[in-house]
């Protein structure tokens, strides 16, 4: 008893999410959703058989209103975020999602094999983003940069604001309307995908590390390791001490 | 004084007297061209007057591989003067299917015009060119289409690519393109180039873009593609008459329900209008009697780049290449989906089994701190 005792770990609450982070994760989760719901309608809209006169309806003009309305908010919030990337904290930081050196690389293969494949027991503990996770992200934000420009492709066209009009460029790209439209529904299974995956890791994480994953992204606390917080922090840390 | 008139290059106007029409009709033909052109009342004076002063432009008009479909649209378009203007006059200088020449005349009817007009002349490509097998499979008076369109194209004052072929491939261009069948714009570089798509292009529309050529001088404004904006900036969804039952939701689900009897909306049974771009809702066809739409059978998407390959044609659906016809993105999406879900399910099994101990430890550490603080 005495020698796990001694081992126990100290757990320190660290802010790792800021406020706008918080705000944009939860924007955008609500976009997407919203994005996706309406997109597969567009898609393909329900069969209904009918025989009110049009102009008593306007269901399938709202939903794709609805469509829009949120790519806007989408569009603002990711703009957001990308500025955030550079005055935000260091978990919110661009380099926290692209690879910048060879160790960015040896430390996803490490989650990989701890988290994913589990060939080895322990977890690999991190503060912010795991480096895999923040791959992840940053090829979810080509994803959003890819719908973002189909999609206003496709809206430039029945639009007079400078905005969309500024992708008016984009269909011939792709060599018209057709090849952009397809582009930008294969796409919309990366983020059905992708939504399912994060949300099973999320509660993977909370349940096997304890950390308080999943009520991070509302308070913005996470419990870390006293070890792995003077690891990151080694200044903030040495200070603490002094005190 | 009869000699020097003959000698001197007619105008357009003098060329319709000539014919017997009216100045009345000329009128009628400039108002409606005008129209058609999308420009303002006041320029019908200046489309008169342009008719009436410049002398004919030459044009040469190619055929490579194509089905003649653009010349029988153009000589169907609705008004006479169109035709005879243009078109007969044209078989002056140069097209297989409409001059009366052949052989070595009509070869050496093209090389006069050439040389007399270099850098003046118009010049028309209906079709695309095979650049398989040295371009073998096309070919005009022992000479291969590409070699008769870079002759042709040298001294050409601009280039109008009639149809989808000569602007983007068309069917012969679809997978796997036996012949390398390649639209107009990627083989000459340097020349103004008017794509005027669609399988066939509506008659009016080609006709509307000579006209400004021969009026104005100029080429029209074109969009990003390169087709004239007067015709190609709206999608034929944006003008379609059966656009309030889209936005109603109220679709046709197959071609004999009820709904496409009441004539609902054609886009779930594969209508292309909402990725089309061309005036077939507004000038419709035959002169203007009907379009696909009207007719109860969805947009084709023809004058699109490879409609052909792009998906099925009575579907609204996502192709995805190399899964077979009948597969769609949405399927494979789903399939992809279900994957991710047994994989997920599987890992949280591996969970239960691999990380035990981890967890295990924590809940431990968790009670020992707790002892830790009781004791304090």
């Amino acid at each position: 008893m005495d020698t796990t005792y001694s081992k126990a770990h100290l757990l320190r609450r660290v802010f790792v999410w800021e406020l706008p982070v918080r705000y944009y994760h939860w924007i955008n989760a609500l976009c997407i959703l919203a994005l996706i719901a309406t997109g597969i309608i567009i898609g393909n809209p329900p069969a209904i058989m009918t025989s009110r006169e049009a102009y008593a309806s306007y269901w399938f003009g709202t939903t794709r209103f609805i469509h829009f309305a949120a790519a806007y908010i989408f569009f603002f919030n990711f703009i957001f975020r990308l500025y955030w990337g550079f005055v935000g904290n260091k978990y919110a930081r661009w380099n926290q999602f692209i690879p910048t050196n060879a160790k960015f690389f040896k430390d996803m293969w490490a989650i990989l094999k701890s988290d994913i494949f589990m060939t080895r027991g322990f977890q690999v503990h991190t503060i912010g983003h795991n480096r895999l996770a923040g791959f992840i992200y940053f090829l979810t934000f080509i994803a959003f940069g890819i719908q973002c420009l189909t999609g206003f492709g496709l809206y430039s066209a029945m639009s007079d604001w400078w905005l969309p009009n500024l992708f008016s460029w984009v269909p011939a790209l792709f060599g018209g309307d057709f090849m952009m439209r397809l582009v930008h529904h294969w796409a919309m299974w990366f983020f059905i995908l992708f939504v399912v995956v994060h949300v099973y890791l999320v509660f993977y994480h909370d349940y096997v590390e304890g950390r308080g994953e999943i009520s991070s992204m509302g308070g913005g606390w996470k419990f870390v390791d006293e070890e792995v917080f003077q690891k990151n922090h080694p200044s903030e840390a040495k200070q603490e001490n002094k005190k | 004084m009869i000699q020097e008139i003959s000698t001197k290059k007619a105008t357009y106007y003098e060329e319709l007297l000539g014919k017997g029409y009216s100045r009345r009709d000329f009128m009628k033909f400039c108002t409606m061209i005008t129209a058609y052109m999308g420009l303002q009342a006041s320029a019908v004076a200046q489309v008169a007057e342009a008719l009436k002063t410049t002398p004919r432009v030459p044009v040469i008009w190619l055929h490579f591989q194509e089905c003649t479909c653009c010349s029988e649209s153009f000589i169907r378009s609705s008004h006479p003067i169109v035709a005879d203007i243009i078109l007969d006059k044209i078989s002056l200088d140069y097209t297989e299917t409409l001059m009366a020449a052949a052989g070595y005349q009509a070869e050496e009817a093209m090389a006069k015009t050439m040389k007399d007009y270099h850098g003046e002349y118009v010049l028309c490509v209906e079709g695309s060119v095979p650049q398989g097998a040295d371009g073998v499979y096309c070919m005009i008076g022992g000479k291969s289409s590409m070699d008769i369109l870079h002759e042709a194209a040298e001294g050409a004052k601009a280039i109008i690519c009639w149809g989808s072929c000569a602007s983007n491939g068309c069917v012969q261009a679809a997978k796997p393109n036996p012949t390398q069948a390649t639209p107009i714009h990627k083989i000459i570089k340097g020349k103004p180039i008017i794509k005027v798509p669609g399988c066939p292009p509506i008659g009016e529309v080609m006709a509307g873009v000579l006209v400004h050529i021969i009026t104005f001088g100029t080429i029209p404004a074109l969009d990003g593609i390169g087709r004239p904006k007067a015709f190609y900036s709206k999608r034929v969804h944006d003008s379609c008459y059966r656009r309030p039952y889209y936005d109603a939701g109220m679709f046709v689900e197959t071609f004999d329900d009820e709904n496409a009897k009441r004539g609902y909306c054609l886009y779930k049974v594969g209508c292309k209008g909402p990725s089309t771009y061309n005036a077939c809702g507004v000038m419709r066809w035959n002169n203007g009697v009907s379009y696909p739409i009207q007719s109860g059978h969805g947009c084709f998407g023809c004058s699109e780049e490879s409609f052909w390959d792009n998906g099925p044609i009575y579907q609204r659906q996502a192709a995805a290449g190399g899964f077979g016809i009948e597969e769609n993105a949405d399927k494979i999406g789903l399939v992809a989906l279900g994957v991710t879900a047994a994989g997920i399910a599987a890992h949280a099994v591996a969970t239960n089994l691999r990380k035990t101990k981890a967890i295990d430890s924590l809940i431990k550490e968790g009670k020992e701190s707790e002892h830790e603080l009781k004791n304090e």
